[in-house]
Formats: structure tokens, C-alpha cells, sequence
């Protein structure tokens, strides 16, 4: 029996494991061994040049500049992300009369709250661009409109303005999925703890540290890497939205565009891989620590 | 084929016998693929010279592929040593030439040249392009590429409003400020330009330069040569476009603006002039309104040294057409671009597209609208005085540098002098680079 088993998994798994061996893999891999190489893209040699390509890196202004936003990106989206988040769909369940309930038409908020959702991350880029317009845009518009004629702005060739702009649709664009994510995670916390709670004589916002928080910190905690990983690649938006693109003068660049300019533009694979694999290291290393720093989180808890 | 490896010459038993009628030596039933950028200009001008190539050789089978993404089709053909015969290496997603050049992909197209032409007897293929097309194509003295397109840079403004206000367009610099003082007074913006691209305002600065400095300095730019960005023509021009934008001269907010954005406010008339290259009017064709009659002028003189005269023009051919060094049909893939590049086919691009063929005489008796009308006479103005960069084509990222540095300059972040050093300091690490080739003209 116990035989027949270890058939069945071994069966069920291999298949998928060789899938993923050649599909994910493998590429990584050829990316390690490129990052190593002057590879061009056109021909179908290559020279090995060490390390050289990670030593350019560090001399790469351009390059620089990108690392810095990407940073920058990437304490501010998740943070203002899930803050928005986890305000909206607390007050979706407990932002109501004598805190018990949802605000009124709350299910109506999360359909809305979740549209964004529904478009590409290029069409988005795209309104957002509009929205931004200087003389013809909607937000100039409304701040005109307002009288606020003092406060309109070039908001995306402004270097002190544009990185700014670039998250605020990044983050309006993921806020309705963590709002719907976060819910269900409000949703499965039992009842009686709120009423308990609410007898003791807790306000709201002693509730949601102390009842909601600690009770949706998992949740919460994927979100983290999730949205750090968007905020490390915000490719599409900076190519479609921003000057340059990357600019003005590399104040929106972030590594995904400096990697896909080098290899697509340049012929560059080589040094393109580089980037690419310091992105990997980047990435991997966020996952573990956000994931490292929730186990143990957990262990306190318990 | 059986049991070829890389090393065995992939064009063996595609050549046939040269003669007269058959200069590039083609087999006659040898099959052609040809990969075209199907863009702005569409492909149906290159099928045609497709039919006059099935004319002549009847026995051979022609594949023909339009295609929008170039690069990402032919990126592993190239790798695989297996490209087509002829490709139109064009469009936003081309494969870097300068790449392609550097890993001994493209063939020469020497013997292309020296070749009688099509449809035009007693003259070669070299005999019949416009001044400066066969340099545009040409790597370490080496023709390795041709241009089909032949493009201009100017500054363009509408005739009637100019004409209904009294306005003529400047020479010179000081005429120029002249005149957008008086166009600020009528309540229009004396400029715009697509300020997401900040490559569009360059293009009119570099010229000025190229005007006080003649082609010394556009050599000394292009062959990276010590302090070149630091001349007196450089910072000048500079310093104009700088004054431009201080004096409030520049539609506000163009700084954000697409090129479909700028020139759409040019088009509507909320500014007089914006800089482009001749594919404008085309471009434009949607949304100008009737009797805007569109006009292409070249780049006012700042100062009365010149280089060259003010009515040298930036223009340079586009459209790239190459035959990859592993093509199977290299002789075929000659021939068909003898064909291209022939009167009849250029004329009927002329016609189709509305712009301006790398073939001299291709627009002779064809009536031109307005926008490709002021283009060939801009040409015909500067005979021999046209110019063109080649740092553009060569070092991909030192263009991305100049076109930052003159983002800032133009929206007064940075002065001239800041300007020069940043993309000297930019011109200087590429010719340090060894892991980049290097050009000279």
C-alpha cells in the first residue's frame, strides 16, 4: 500500500518538477551563466568576461539612479498600500454604527475598490497619463477648477514630482485587491471576538489594533512581498507614463527599464543579465526577510 | 541541406552565373524571404518591388513578411544563423544596428552599389541616392547598410497663420527671439515641442551647432574626440535654447507632453512652431485641419561665422535595409533592393506614403502637398550642405544622455556650460569603454 503511494506521488510530481526545471529553471540559469558573458543578443557566440559586468554596475549612473527609486518604491508602495487597505476594509466591517457592522453599501465600495483591477497595468499607465496632462489633464482640471490655480504642477516631468505620481498609480492600481484580500481575512475572524471586545468597552481603534491587526497579520504579511516584488519591477507604468522614459533625467528609471534598454536597445544581453540577476538576489532576499520576520512574529503570538 | 554546420557558407549553390542583365550574379530559381517593418509606410511598396523581382525570375518563389516587431522576429534567426535575405530593419523594436555591424552580421553591399541601376541606364545604384545616403549606411568605410527614406529635421509652422499675422520665418537667431516676442504679444506660444522625447528638441540645437561649427564639429562629436561637446558651436546652441525657455518662449507644460500630445497643440494652433522631421505632415494627417498648409524650415544661423549656410539642413536616410551575412540568397537579396531602389518603385512611394525617397528625382513631376513640397525644396535649397550625426546610430547610449541633459537645459535646470560638461563627462566613458566599438568618420 504505502508502495503504491509513493508511485502515485512520484507520479504526479515528476512531470510538474520537469516542467518546472525547463520553464523556470533553466532560464535562470542561462541567465546566471549570460550575466558572465559580453553576449550580444544577434550573434550566436559569446565571450566570458568574469565578473566584469557586475563591476559596471556599480559605475553605472543610470543604473544607480534606478536602485534608488526601486528603494524608494519600495518602503513607500506597500506601506501606503496596505495602510489604504487595511483602512477600507476595516471600515467596510466595523466602520458602522456602534462599530458592529459594515458601513452602508459596503459590498457596493468593494466591487468599486477592486475595478482597477480589471484593467492592464498598460491601459492604466495610459489614463494615468491623460490624468496627469498638464494643460489638459484631469487633476490640472480639477485643481483649476477648485481655484487652486497655484498647486497645478508638470507632474511627470517634474524630477521632484514624478516618482511620486508613478506610485500613486501604483498603488491606487493594487489598493481594491488588498481591500478584497484583507476582507476576507476580516470576514473569517469570528464574530464573538468583536462583540467581545465591543463589551469590554473597546473603541474602533482599540479593536482594530488589538483584535484585527494580530488577527490578519498573515494576510498582511504576503501582502508585504507581493507588493514589494511590484514595487522592484514598475516597469510598465514608467515606460508608458513617464519622460524619457525613466526621466526627467532618470528621477522615474527603475532596473527593469535599464535592464530591458540594455538588452533591447543596446544588444547588451550580457550586461542586461547582470541587472537582472542582482534583481533576483534583490527580490529573494525581500521574500525571505519579510517571510523570516512573519514567522517570528507568529512564535511571540503563540 | 545535409550535414551543414556553422562554418559551411549557407549562400553555397545560390549564385548563379554574372552578365549584363544579371550584374549581381542571382539564380534564377533560387527562393527569396524578405522581412519588411511594416509601419507608417505599410509593406505594399516593398511587394511591389517583390512582383518586379517575379517578373525577371519567374522560377523563384519570394517570401514576404511585414512584420511590426523586428527585432523580437529576427533576434533568433540571427543567434540560429539563419536569417532571411533582405530585412527592413526599422521601427521601435529594430535590432541595434551597431550591434549587428559589430558581430559581423550584415553583408556588403559594395558590389549593391556599383551595380548599374534598375530603370536608369549609364548610371549605378551609388549614382542614383541622395547626398549622404550611402555614408549613413556605411561602418569602418564599409556599405553595410541602406536607407530607403530619405528624412529632413526642421522647424515647422503653419504658412496661412504666418502669413495672415505677417510673420516671416527668421534666418537667425536674434530674428527668431525677434519674432516669438511678437508671436507671445498675439497670445500664442511662440514654440512647443514633444517633451516626453526630449531626442525631438535636440535635433534643431544640434543643427544650430552643426551651423557654427560646420562638419568639423559634427566629425569631432561623432568620433568622440577629447573636449568635442565643449565647442564654442555646442555651447552656443545651447545657450539659445536655454534663452528660449527662459524667456518663456516654449508653450508651458510641453515639457510633459507625447509627440501626439505637442504636436496636436501645434496642429490647433495654441503654438507657432515645433521641430520634427519630415515624417510629420503624415503623422499629422488626422488631425491637421484643412488649409493648415504645413511648412518645413531649416534651423535659423546663431551667428554669422557659419559652418554651413543657413539653409543646410539635417537629413539623414531611414528605413534601413540590410542583407544579413548568413543569408541563403545574399545575390538574391542584392538584386531585390536593385529593384527597391529603383525610380519607378521610389516614385511610387513618393506618391503613396508622402515622404521623401533616398532616390534623386523620385518626386520630378509628381504634385507634393504642402509639408513634403517645402521638404524637397528645403533639399533642393542646401544642395550640397547637408548634414547628419552618426553618434546617434553608433552609441545608443550616449544619444540617451544628450537627450536628458537637453530635457534639463530646456526646462532650466541646468545652464549650458552644464550641460556641455555632463555629456562630454558621458562621450568621455563611452570612449573609455573598451566593450564598445568604436566608429570614425
Amino acid at each position: 500500500m504505502k508502495h503504491g503511494r509513493w508511485r502515485f506521488l512520484v507520479g504526479a510530481l515528476v512531470p510538474a518538477l520537469v516542467l518546472h526545471v525547463v520553464f523556470v529553471l533553466s532560464p535562470y540559469a542561462q541567465a546566471f551563466y549570460l550575466s558572465l558573458t559580453d553576449w550580444t543578443g544577434v550573434a550566436g557566440e559569446a565571450h566570458f568576461v568574469g565578473a566584469g559586468n557586475y563591476a559596471r554596475l556599480g559605475g553605472d549612473s543610470l543604473f544607480l539612479d534606478a536602485v534608488r527609486n526601486n528603494a524608494v518604491m519600495l518602503v513607500v508602495v506597500p506601506l501606503v498600500t496596505i495602510g489604504i487597505g487595511l483602512f477600507l476594509a476595516s471600515m467596510m466591517h466595523l466602520g458602522g454604527r456602534g462599530g458592529r457592522r459594515g458601513i452602508a453599501g459596503s459590498g457596493a465600495y468593494q466591487i468599486v475598490y477592486f475595478f482597477p483591477q480589471l484593467l492592464s497595468l498598460v491601459v492604466i499607465a495610459v489614463l494615468w497619463g491623460f490624468v496627469y496632462n498638464p494643460n489638459t489633464g484631469l487633476l490640472n482640471g480639477a485643481l483649476r477648477g477648485l481655484g487652486l490655480d497655484g498647486l497645478t504642477r508638470s507632474w511627470l516631468a517634474s524630477p521632484s514630482l514624478a516618482l511620486i505620481a508613478v506610485m500613486a498609480v501604483l498603488i491606487w492600481s493594487s489598493v481594491g485587491f488588498y481591500v478584497v484580500l484583507f476582507s476576507a481575512a476580516i470576514d473569517s475572524i469570528p464574530r464573538e471576538l468583536f462583540e467581545a471586545a465591543l463589551l469590554d468597552g473597546a473603541g474602533r481603534w482599540a479593536t482594530f489594533r488589538r483584535v484585527t491587526l494580530p488577527l490578519v497579520r498573515d494576510s498582511v504579511q504576503v501582502a508585504f512581498v507581493y507588493l514589494g516584488i511590484a514595487a522592484l519591477d514598475a516597469f510598465a507604468v514608467v515606460q508608458v507614463m513617464t519622460v524619457g522614459p525613466g526621466g526627467p533625467d532618470g528621477a522615474t528609471e527603475v532596473i527593469g527599464l535599464s535592464l530591458y534598454r540594455n538588452a533591447f536597445q543596446y544588444g547588451k544581453f550580457g550586461y542586461a543579465s547582470a541587472m537582472g540577476v542582482a534583481l533576483f538576489f534583490a527580490t529573494l532576499t525581500l521574500a525571505v526577510l519579510a517571510l523570516r520576520s512573519g514567522r517570528k512574529e507568529r512564535l511571540e503570538l503563540a | 541541406m545535409t550535414g551543414g554546420d556553422d562554418d559551411s557558407d549557407p549562400a553555397a549553390g545560390n549564385s548563379g552565373t554574372k552578365s549584363a542583365d544579371n550584374p549581381l550574379g542571382v539564380k534564377a530559381d533560387a527562393p527569396l524571404e524578405v522581412v519588411i517593418f511594416k509601419g507608417g509606410y505599410g509593406d505594399e511598396y516593398a511587394k511591389k518591388a517583390g512582383t518586379l523581382y517575379t517578373q525577371k525570375y519567374p522560377a523563384a518563389k519570394i517570401d514576404h513578411q511585414g512584420l511590426q516587431k523586428i527585432g523580437e522576429a529576427l533576434q533568433p534567426r540571427f543567434v540560429a544563423n539563419t536569417p532571411p535575405d533582405v530585412v527592413d530593419n526599422t521601427g521601435a523594436s529594430r535590432l541595434d544596428i551597431a550591434t549587428l555591424v559589430a558581430s559581423k552580421q550584415v553583408s556588403d553591399l559594395s558590389q549593391l552599389l556599383d551595380a548599374p541601376a534598375f530603370d536608369e541606364p549609364g548610371k549605378t545604384v551609388r549614382d542614383t541616392l541622395l547626398p549622404g545616403v550611402v555614408d549613413d549606411g556605411t561602418f569602418d568605410k564599409v556599405p553595410l547598410t541602406l536607407n530607403f527614406t530619405y528624412t529632413v529635421w526642421g522647424l515647422w509652422y503653419s504658412k496661412p497663420l504666418f502669413a495672415s499675422k505677417g510673420w516671416t520665418f527668421p534666418k537667425t537667431w536674434d530674428e527668431m527671439l525677434t519674432l516669438c516676442a511678437t508671436i507671445k504679444a498675439a497670445g500664442i506660444a511662440p514654440w512647443t515641442y514633444q517633451g516626453k522625447y526630449p531626442e525631438y528638441i535636440n535635433d534643431p540645437l544640434l543643427g544650430m551647432a552643426a551651423k557654427t561649427g560646420g562638419l568639423a564639429l559634427v566629425k569631432a562629436v561623432d568620433n568622440l574626440e577629447p573636449n568635442a561637446w565643449k565647442a564654442p558651436g555646442l555651447i552656443g546652441a545651447a545657450e539659445a535654447f536655454a534663452e528660449l525657455a527662459g524667456k518663456g518662449y516654449i508653450l508651458s507644460g510641453s515639457e510633459a507632453l507625447s509627440h501626439t500630445e505637442a504636436q496636436a497643440a501645434w496642429s490647433q494652433g495654441k503654438a507657432a512652431i515645433i521641430p520634427c522631421g519630415s515624417w510629420l505632415e503624415s503623422e499629422q494627417k488626422g488631425v491637421t485641419p484643412p488649409n493648415f498648409e504645413m511648412v518645413m524650415a531649416p534651423v535659423p544661423s546663431r551667428t554669422s561665422s557659419e559652418g554651413f549656410k543657413q539653409t543646410a539642413v539635417q537629413a539623414a536616410s531611414s528605413e534601413s535595409y540590410l542583407v544579413p551575412a548568413k543569408a541563403k540568397n545574399p545575390a538574391g537579396g542584392m538584386e531585390y533592393l536593385r529593384m527597391l531602389f529603383s525610380k519607378q518603385s521610389a516614385k511610387a512611394f513618393a506618391e503613396s506614403a508622402g515622404t521623401l525617397p533616398a532616390i534623386t528625382g523620385a518626386t520630378d513631376g509628381l504634385t507634393l502637398s504642402s509639408g513634403l513640397g517645402s521638404v524637397r525644396d528645403a533639399v533642393t535649397a542646401a544642395g550640397s550642405e547637408t548634414f547628419t550625426y552618426r553618434f546617434r546610430t553608433w552609441y545608443a547610449p550616449l544619444a540617451k544622455a544628450v537627450d536628458d541633459a537637453t530635457g534639463e537645459l530646456v526646462n532650466k535646470r541646468i545652464t549650458a556650460v552644464q550641460w556641455s560638461d555632463r555629456i562630454q563627462k558621458a562621450a568621455d566613458s563611452i570612449a573609455k569603454d573598451s566593450s564598445v566599438k568604436k566608429y570614425t568618420r
